[in-house]
């Protein structure tokens, strides 16, 4: 048992690393405790509100001591299609507690969380850093009593204790899951060190060309040019830089960059080392998302490995002046960290709120340095650019969407899973591959995507001059409820707001109370006429991209599929929305006044 | 560097990299605000100075100008959206203004008769919301929040320079708490510029009260508009 004083020098009491120090003491003490935040406050240079206002903001830190075995149960559209009711059920009949609450005994905590990455194995929980996927109501009932019994999840998850330093510990608990390779990803064939030798002899500046040349754009959904990013974050006189690889995958359906960091790591290191080398950054970070706990001490091992071999650490490649080394930030449960400004401020130890732009992070970044954000997969990308050459890369795809990318397919299909496909494949393509033979809709980018009508889009290119697509993909067949899954979109919107911008802490709120009125059979064609109108005031006037594309699930389903809006539409009688509630609204007025009236007669 | 921009199709003449909002009322065009102020960092939370600038919508306060902008102001559909920004905030916290102390020095109440809002088209939600006494000197009274943090970014405490306000929860949980400690160390000068600075009544100081007369409050004398129009302290 650590004291605070020691963790805190850990971290040279350095307040921008309170991630970090937050979590040594949750992991701990299993919470943030009230007693330790004087100390905390005093030698980090903050008040105990600061350091409350840092981790209040995180679903995963926690001010109050928690179960024993705190469960997290995956609530996705995905999950709830593959028995998550059951599941949920089970969870608190086994365990003698309801979600959201503990036990009596304190033995079990249950809490709901939005995707934790896993939509090809779902239903599946948290327990700590142990995950377990494809769960029953069977499965459940074993491993509580497994837990009951005084057994932890990972005696249950890994019995023959294989180190979690490895891909076999990983693969106790999930698959990777790889359906279709490409000529880009999972190729593991990379000779890491004369890559190194090539890349690190050639001057910056024709690295920057071939990445721009090779037309590589941000695999996170923005789709910007990584040459061009790369070239405004090196054209300034700063001396110091920072590359960050966003690994904070949270958007609903993908799980892509969680299957490159499993079986593609060092790829994706490489790809940090090259861009060092390229924009003239000392310091990589990964930005994992705290979902993702159990690849950390596996991706600690491949850094640990390149320092090794020479490929990390001081005067890499015999280079007396580059120095360049990695290390992995953990998030803590905050879906617009995924906005790099967000993780950006996360990373500092604060709030995961968006900036306000201007300033880009590539002029002020991560401790107002210029910094570089890419994707997990964009590092891959550039690895295998850099083995194999921009024209080679640039040869695949199409004019604007250059190469091949990731799909993370899940949902009503034979074999969801991920899938290499070349841009400008149509999305009939894609759902026969993956065997989704009576698609209705599909969820391309998740819910802050669109959502098409495979009637309709069936021969759209998934590209970015047509369908643009984030990696996430699910896939929806004819007895699927629609609008229960837009519903759903919309309270994680809701949920994830950070709230510091009126349209999208508000507004949302007011989306997600109309589609449920809609689901009511109490809405009529002015509710739809004022969600119309209202997703485009949150989309237009909302801080970031959050809200810039959560009215989406509403608005792109009101477009493809205005049918399933129509039929449960009522009619307005008089000057009342039909959800008003005469009576109701009256209630407070009538008690008073009956309130009034009894004491009248009783004097 | 001075470059030329339009705002509502007037030419202006502007230092480049200034505040929009700010270029745009020395011109006499006012765009309304409630967490801006000018002089002080920019905190793009309420979004109530939304315009055009090349045909996107933005808010002023987070826009340098740049040589060549084309922004609209007095544009239909963006006057709509400020309005509906401002209607939105009166829906999602609880504001009774006749009963509210800040009644007429409120920049909320004061914007939303700038826009002509009569009612808002949204549901109004009711959300009860805890107070906070913990001070000797402020009463914390959230129903009227509008999470624009100004408190949070410009009240320090003089000796430590540590923060009085801050945030706690996420989204539309998120709240405003207040060291204690260090509110009962204020000076009443500081109390009365916090007290000020709120653009509700949300910060209110104890055992002061309805001091200035309804009807004798600055804004009841001359709108927000006029007020900003002529300078000095809004």
């Amino acid at each position: 048992m650590k004291k605070i004083h020691e963790i805190l020098e850990n971290h040279n009491s350095d307040r921008t690393r309170l991630m970090d120090i937050l979590w040594d003491i949750q992991n701990q003490w299993g919470y943030i405790p009230d007693e330790i935040l004087p100390e905390m406050a005093d030698k980090l240079g903050l008040t105990e509100l600061d350091i409350r206002e840092t981790y209040s903001f995180y679903h995963f830190f926690l001010g109050k001591p928690p179960a024993k075995h705190q469960i997290y149960l995956s609530d996705t559209v995905i999950a709830r299609m593959h028995g998550y009711q059951a599941v949920y059920d089970a969870l608190e009949q086994e365990t003698g507690c309801i979600f959201g609450e503990k036990d009596v005994t304190d033995t079990f905590g249950l809490k709901t969380t939005s995707c934790i990455g896993l939509s090809d194995q779902e239903p599946a929980m948290l327990i700590g850093k142990e995950v377990f996927t494809r769960l029953t109501p069977e499965k459940i009932s074993q491993i509580i009593s497994r837990l009951k019994r005084g057994d932890s999840p990972a005696d249950i998850v890994n019995p023959d204790g294989v180190a979690s330093d490895t891909l076999a510990y990983i693969n106790t608990m999930v698959e990777s899951g790889i359906r279709s390779k490409g000529a880009v990803f999972f190729q593991n064939k990379t000779d890491f060190k004369a890559l190194l030798n090539q890349v690190i002899n050639t001057r910056p500046e024709v690295i920057i060309n071939t990445v721009s040349e090779s037309g590589l754009r941000g695999r996170g959904g923005a789709g910007f040019s990584t040459g061009l990013k790369w070239r405004l974050c090196s054209d300034n006189d700063e001396n110091t830089r920072f590359v960050i690889c966003n690994a904070d995958e949270g958007e609903p359906g993908t799980f892509k960059d969680r299957v490159l960091l499993m079986e593609s790591p060092k790829e994706v290191i490489f790809g940090m080392i090259t861009t060092g080398h390229a924009i003239g950054a000392q310091e990589g970070i990964i930005y994992l998302r705290s979902e993702y706990y159990y690849l950390k001490d596996y991706l600690e091992k491949q850094l640990a490995d390149f320092r090794a071999e020479g490929l990390l650490g001081k005067c890499i490649g015999g280079k007396p002046d580059f120095n360049f080394d990695v290390r992995i930030q953990m998030g803590a449960g905050a879906y617009i960290c995924g906005d790099e400004t967000a993780l950006i401020e996360s990373m500092e130890g604060k709030r995961g709120t968006p900036r306000v732009k201007p300033p880009y992070p590539v002029n002020m970044g991560y401790l107002g340095k210029p910094t570089s954000v890419n994707n997990v997969e964009s590092f891959v990308a550039v690895t295998r650019i850099m083995e194999e050459g921009a024209l080679w890369f640039k040869a695949m795809g199409t004019a604007e969407s250059t190469g091949t990318r990731l799909l993370s397919i899940s949902g009503d299909c034979d074999a969801p899973g991920i899938y290499e496909i070349e841009w400008g494949v149509t999305l009939n393509e894609v759902l026969k591959k993956a065997g989704a033979k009576d698609a209705w809709a599909v969820q391309v980018s998740g819910p802050s995507g669109d959502c098409v009508s495979v009637k309709k889009d069936g021969n759209r290119a998934i590209a970015l001059e047509d369908l643009s697509c984030n990696g996430s993909f699910m896939v929806f067949n004819r007895s699927r409820d629609l609008l229960a899954i837009v519903k759903h979109f919309m309270q994680f919107f809701v949920n994830e707001s950070c709230g510091i911008c009126v349209p999208c802490r508000s507004g949302n709120v007011d989306l997600l109370k109309k589609i449920s009125r809609v689901i009511e059979n109490k809405a009529c064609q002015k509710d739809i006429d004022e969600v119309v109108a209202w997703g485009k005031l949150v989309r237009k006037t909302s801080r970031c991209g959050l809200g810039g594309t959560s009215p989406k699930p509403i608005l792109t389903t009101l477009e493809k599929f205005p049918e399933i809006y129509q039929e449960k539409l009522v009619k307005q009688i008089g000057p009342l929305l039909p959800s008003f509630d005469l009576i109701e609204s009256q209630r407070g007025y009538l008690e008073a006044v009956a309130t009034l009236n009894n004491r009248s007669t009783c004097s | 560097m001075m470059i030329q921009l339009k705002i509502d199709g007037k030419n202006i003449n502007a230092r480049k990299g200034e505040p929009l909002v700010d270029v745009a009322l020395k011109n006499d065009i006012y765009i309304p605000t409630l967490c801006y102020t000018t002089g002080q960092a920019c905190l793009g939370t309420c979004r109530v100075c939304s315009v055009k600038v090349d045909g996107v919508v933005t808010a002023a306060c987070t826009v340098p100008v740049a040589h060549g902008m084309d922004v609209e102001v007095n544009e239909p559909e963006v006057t709509d959206m400020r309005k509906a920004l401002v209607e939105s905030l009166f829906a999602e916290g609880t504001h009774n203004c006749p009963s509210c102390e800040k009644s007429g020095r409120c920049d909320l109440q004061a914007v939303g008769y700038e826009v002509g809002m009569m009612v808002s088209r949204f549901e109004y939600r009711f959300t009860p919301r805890r107070r906070d006494y913990a001070s000797d000197k402020i009463l914390l009274e959230r129903d009227r929040c509008i999470f624009c943090q100004r408190c949070v970014d410009f009240v320090r405490d003089e000796e430590t320079g540590q923060k009085i306000f801050s945030i706690s929860g996420r989204g539309a949980n998120s709240r405003i708490e207040i060291n204690a400690e260090f509110a009962n160390k204020m000076t009443a000068e500081q109390v009365t510029r916090a007290v000020n600075l709120c653009p509700v009544g949300t910060i209110v100081e104890k055992g002061v009260g309805f001091n200035d007369p309804i009807g004798k409050r600055k804004f009841e004398i001359k709108s927000v508009r006029e007020r900003a129009l002529e300078g000095g302290p809004k």
